[in-house]
């Protein structure tokens, strides 16, 4: 047997699996957004559930809002978890024990961190009670809404929770492998600590970070029990608003739901751009 | 390299404290409120303490533990297929050239980047048709989503430094294929499959909404019941089955925390748990 045929064959069940399930879902989900289904007599397709969707203001309501929520979170994650790798490439008492709560916190499943935040940030939440026992607050309702929050601030902060670890420890690795030694050069050329941080390491990690980034951006695109749990029900987080039209008793806004996981989709396509040429860029080096 | 100064020092120290606090800050309320009896605002600890909570999630009742069983025994057939098919898959993709690999390693990424709802709306009416829905071969098949294409990457990188002469070595002293891949090449990549393995099992152990959908709310895994007494506002069950579930993420870390660097590719799929 050739080489090239084993290969063939070594791939072929993989490639089977993911293309019947992952494409063979995404092509029926296109195929039943724009109304096209042979199989019931449906064979004229058409744009009207974009349209509906797009015209919708509670859709474009959802879109922002998950927008809104997923940039912010990615920006915040990669900018602390650089700030931690920064911190834990250097010795300190805690560094032993807040590597392995960076590694702990990535088993941690999100629901678990989502239940988390909102025992802590809930207007009965722990929080809550500190404030009233400092005399800050009377009654629950006194405390800021942070969960079910219009802003999401608890949805978040859940990411932000459960993502900056995952940044940070790519991030870190990437330190490491670097070492020291070009900034230690830096340096001995004049350049302040800082320069020779920014001029010199950032450089070095940002394909690392941008890549973990996009990662990171597309699943808060389109996570469903994170914004479920802790997000308002109005506006709805875009995957929670999809997953209620889908299963809404009326039919014919399935198309609909099938149009915004479209969406959702689209979305993430543009991110695998972005991460293989992060990628390609990160082998070129 | 040169000596910090004493307050940059203290500074880190504090920074690094803060980090601490706030990794472990969320799961702090969840165990309290599990051994917790009405605990109600402004408590800022519980008045007494009780087991009730575990008593009742431990309990026939429940649900609790034939949702366990149910949640380990998907998680494992997942992890089982992924690894049958995709150690072949990775081996391909870690030491074969070929023209089209760009565009494989591009099928393969896809899954682990687009969120699972995107897929599964249009997985389900499929299913419908081929009567997979509300059972649990259904959620296994729907698992393998995410799970199969970690198991590849992962796979793809330990074969990636793997040397083949040892196998052609083998067969020329007369072993037989299945002997070469018996005591050749299994001992050589069975660390990277027990990680990757470890690692899908957590994978679809953590799945919420493909498991949602597909299993109908007739297959309820055990993050499906943690949901729902989380929102209904049952804190103190919530925070048991919480701490259950949190369980395998913890052993698995214990055994294989070497492995979790940034470094390996076991840690891309994670930032989905």
């Amino acid at each position: 047997m050739s080489e090239s045929l084993k290969t063939v064959l070594r791939l072929a069940p993989a490639l089977a699996v993911i293309g019947f399930l992952f494409f063979g879902g995404l092509v029926m989900g296109l195929m039943r957004s724009v109304n096209y289904m042979p199989v019931i007599g449906l064979t004229q397709p058409n744009l009207d559930a974009y349209r509906a969707v797009l015209s919708d203001p509670d859709f474009l309501r959802s879109f922002g809002l998950t927008l809104h929520i997923s940039l912010t979170s990615t920006i915040l994650s990669a900018v602390l978890a650089v700030a931690s790798a920064l911190l834990l490439r250097r010795s300190f008492v805690g560094r032993r024990l807040a590597t392995f709560l960076f590694q702990l916190n990535l088993t941690v499943p999100h629901l678990v961190g989502a239940i988390g935040i909102l025992y802590l940030f809930s207007q009965s939440g722990s929080f809550a009670r500190l404030a009233h026992a400092a005399a800050l607050i009377d009654r629950p309702a006194d405390f800021p809404a942070l969960v079910y929050d219009p802003y999401a601030i608890g949805i978040i902060l859940q990411y932000v929770w459960k993502e900056v670890p995952f940044i940070g420890v790519i991030v870190l690795a990437n330190m490491q492998a670097i070492g020291q030694d070009y900034e230690a050069v830096a340096r001995s050329l004049g350049a302040t600590r800082w320069q020779a941080v920014r001029h010199v390491l950032f450089p070095q990690i940002w394909p690392g970070v941008l890549s973990a980034s996009v990662i990171v951006f597309a699943f808060t695109f389109g996570a469903y029990e994170i914004p479920a749990l802790l997000g308002a029900s109005y506006p709805a987080s875009l995957p929670v608003l999809a997953y209620r039209s889908y299963t809404d008793v009326d039919l014919a806004s399935r198309p609909e739901a099938m149009a915004m996981a479209m969406v959702i989709a689209l979305m993430s396509a543009a991110m695998i751009l972005v991460y293989t040429r992060a990628a390609r860029r990160k082998g070129g080096r | 390299m040169d000596r910090d100064p004493a307050m940059l020092r203290t500074l880190r120290g504090l920074a690094g404290l803060a980090l601490i606090l706030w990794l472990v800050l969320p799961l702090i309320p969840l165990a309290i409120w599990s051994f917790a009896r009405g605990w109600r605002f402004p408590d800022i600890l519980p008045q007494s303490w009780t087991l009730q909570a575990w008593d009742y999630a431990l309990s026939d009742t429940s649900g609790v533990l034939d949702s366990l069983t149910l949640t380990i025994w998907i998680a494992l057939c997942a992890t089982g297929l992924s690894i049958l098919i995709g150690v072949p898959a990775g081996r391909a993709l870690g030491l074969s050239n070929f023209r089209s690999k760009g565009l494989v390693e591009m099928m393969i990424l896809a899954p682990i980047i687009v969120p699972g709802i995107a897929v599964a709306l249009g997985l389900h009416g499929v299913f419908i048709g081929l009567g997979l829905t509300n059972t649990t071969t259904g959620v296994i098949l729907v698992h393998l989503i995410p799970t199969l294409p970690y198991m590849t990457l992962v796979m793809a990188g330990i074969f990636a430094n793997y040397d083949t002469t040892f196998e052609d070595q083998a067969r020329s002293l007369g072993a037989s294929p299945w002997q070469t891949f018996r005591h050749v090449t299994l001992p050589a990549i069975l660390p990277g499959i027990i990680v990757g393995g470890l690692f899908a099992f957590l994978v679809s152990w953590s799945q919420y909404i493909l498991t949602l959908l597909i299993g109908g709310g007739r297959v309820i895994t055990l993050p499906l019941l943690l949901f729902n007494f989380a929102a209904s506002g049952r804190n103190d069950i919530a925070g048991a089955i919480g701490m259950i579930y949190i369980l395998p993420g913890v052993l698995v870390l214990i055994l294989t925390a070497r492995h979790l660097t940034g470094r390996n590719a076991a840690i891309g799929g994670l930032g989905r748990l």
